[in-house]
């Protein structure tokens, strides 16, 4: 970032930043810290009743109870199974059309009214048309996931095709690219950037179809996890469901990050 | 011998707006010609028409050998390594070797594997040289590809175009709206107005040209683009 203000570019650039670093990091950590503090105290003294929130300390114990009987890993695996699967589905779904109408003027005729169309649907009210379409096993979940990861990369994809700068696509040309080198080196590195984008959106919604596909009629997974323990009142357990779809969502975004500095690595930055 | 350009009766239109209103011009083998004009009076839309970038034209203009071109913006693939950049479309095994090579003549070698993002202006500039030379062509289109570089680096510039026409010796075709610029690199310099070419002036002084050589051609070239002056010597 190059803000200045007269007066401010004398001073010793790397001087401020780095101070604040130190010290931000411990800074933002109080108020969680304070929070789970406080959560704890409501359970020990009763105010919060178990029934309502478990406490932290026995939110941690049932976590480490679940991984030694191998509960969580198991419903761990089934969930994860479910999100990969519907993942690729619905990204080569989301690729394919969005090369299809990004690189062909028929293809985006045909292709991107309906799905314009479509992408409006809240893609999760389309429940009740899964359940009758494929039943209440693992289809209707992979089937919602797969939904919801399409329509972002395609939109993203796209549109990352239609941003392709016309005037390297005119160098391509007169410098001799072949048309197929002019896709493959100018148009879709342009669109990289941009799809990166739909891809950390369509994996946020992947996790989302996920908790909310697990609601219909699971035998296993976390989601079922998380509705057998409401049965018997069980929110410490809920609680860990809750915290590992939270660490599963932050670890994929992590992934995409990554991702993203490898593949963007010719940005300036 | 043929023509590396010929040109006539070239007329344009951009709706019931003219934008190039009969052009006659032919270029010799390994000429260097200089159009020169206010913004909007058509020569970059003469030179878009050359590079066949735009081919919905009335007239005829011909090309018979190879083109290669160098923009106002260097246009480089930001997600290609510079020497990448260079080679890419050649289709040779050897492009790596090419790419050094002509890197080399602009002096960037060291510049090779760089990210173009991480290049100043001039040196992105000397890239896009390198990469339309590269391709030996018959003709070089040059769209006023020193305008957008500050005034140090544009004279370093003017020096090293002389330099690589001298030695590879394509028909150059530079478009420009700066008189000195033209006066220093060209053999003769096409005026532009209004989709024509008004006025022709032969530059016969030796090179490298001095700006004191060449004053007085100055006043009558700016007389002809519309502005007068009176310069002492």
């Amino acid at each position: 970032m190059t803000l200045s203000i007269a007066g401010v570019a004398a001073r010793p650039k790397s001087a401020p930043p780095v101070q604040a670093r130190k010290f931000k990091l411990p800074l933002r950590w109080i108020s969680p810290v304070a929070l789970v503090l406080l959560w704890q105290l409501a359970s020990s003294t009763g105010v919060l009743s178990p029934d309502k929130l478990a406490s932290p300390v026995t939110v941690a114990q049932s976590a480490g109870e679940l991984i030694a009987d191998g509960q969580l890993g198991e419903a761990f695996a089934v969930s994860i199974t479910r999100v990969l699967f519907g993942f690729l589905i619905g990204g080569v779904i989301g690729v394919v059309l969005g090369l299809a109408s990004g690189l062909s003027r028929w293809g985006e005729t045909l292709l991107d009214p309906p799905v314009q169309m479509l992408r409006t649907l809240p893609h999760l009210g389309l429940i009740p048309l899964f359940i009758l379409w494929f039943g209440i096993g693992e289809e209707p979940k992979l089937a919602l996931v797969a939904a919801g990861v399409a329509f972002p990369l395609y939109l993203n994809l796209h549109a990352g095709i239609r941003q392709t700068d016309p005037g390297l696509v005119e160098a391509a040309r007169v410098l001799g690219y072949s048309r197929v080198e002019r896709v493959v080196h100018v148009v879709l590195p342009s669109a990289v950037p941009q799809t990166l984008v739909g891809l950390r959106i369509a994996l946020g919604t992947a996790w989302l179809s996920l908790i909310v596909g697990e609601q219909i009629n699971a035998d296993a997974g976390l989601g079922f996890l998380i509705n057998n323990a409401r049965e018997f009142l069980r929110t410490d357990v809920v609680v860990v469901g809750l915290v590992v779809y939270a660490l599963l969502g932050l670890t994929t975004d992590a992934l995409v990050r990554l991702l993203e500095r490898r593949v963007l690595r010719w940005q300036k930055r | 011998m043929a023509k590396a350009v010929s040109v006539r009766g070239l007329h344009k239109a951009f709706g019931a707006r003219t934008v190039l209103d009969g052009i006659d011009l032919e270029v010799e083998p390994g000429e260097f010609v200089a159009l020169l004009g206010r913004s909007g009076c058509g020569k970059s839309t003469l030179l878009r028409i050359l590079a066949g970038l735009d081919r919905d034209v009335e007239g005829t203009a011909q090309v018979p050998g190879t083109v290669s071109i160098a923009f106002q913006q260097p246009r480089l693939l930001p997600w290609r390594k510079v020497w990448k950049n260079i080679s890419l479309g050649l289709h040779r095994p050897d492009g790596r070797a090419v790419a050094l090579k002509a890197l080399e003549e602009v002096r960037l070698t060291d510049h090779a594997d760089a990210w173009p993002l991480t290049l100043s202006g001039g040196e992105a500039q000397r890239v896009s040289l390198a990469r339309a030379l590269v391709r030996e062509p018959d003709v070089l289109l040059l769209d006023e590809p020193f305008g957008a570089l500050d005034a140090l680096t544009r004279l370093a510039m003017h020096h090293l175009v002389e330099d690589l026409w001298a030695r590879h010796k394509p028909a150059v075709l530079l478009v420009t709206h700066d008189v000195d610029e033209a006066l220093l690199l060209a053999d003769r310099i096409l005026v532009l107005d209004e989709g024509r070419i008004v006025a022709t002036h032969h530059v016969d002084q030796p090179r490298p040209r001095r700006r004191a050589s060449v004053v007085e051609q100055r006043v009558r070239v700016l007389a002809d683009l519309g502005v007068e002056v009176e310069e002492a010597a």
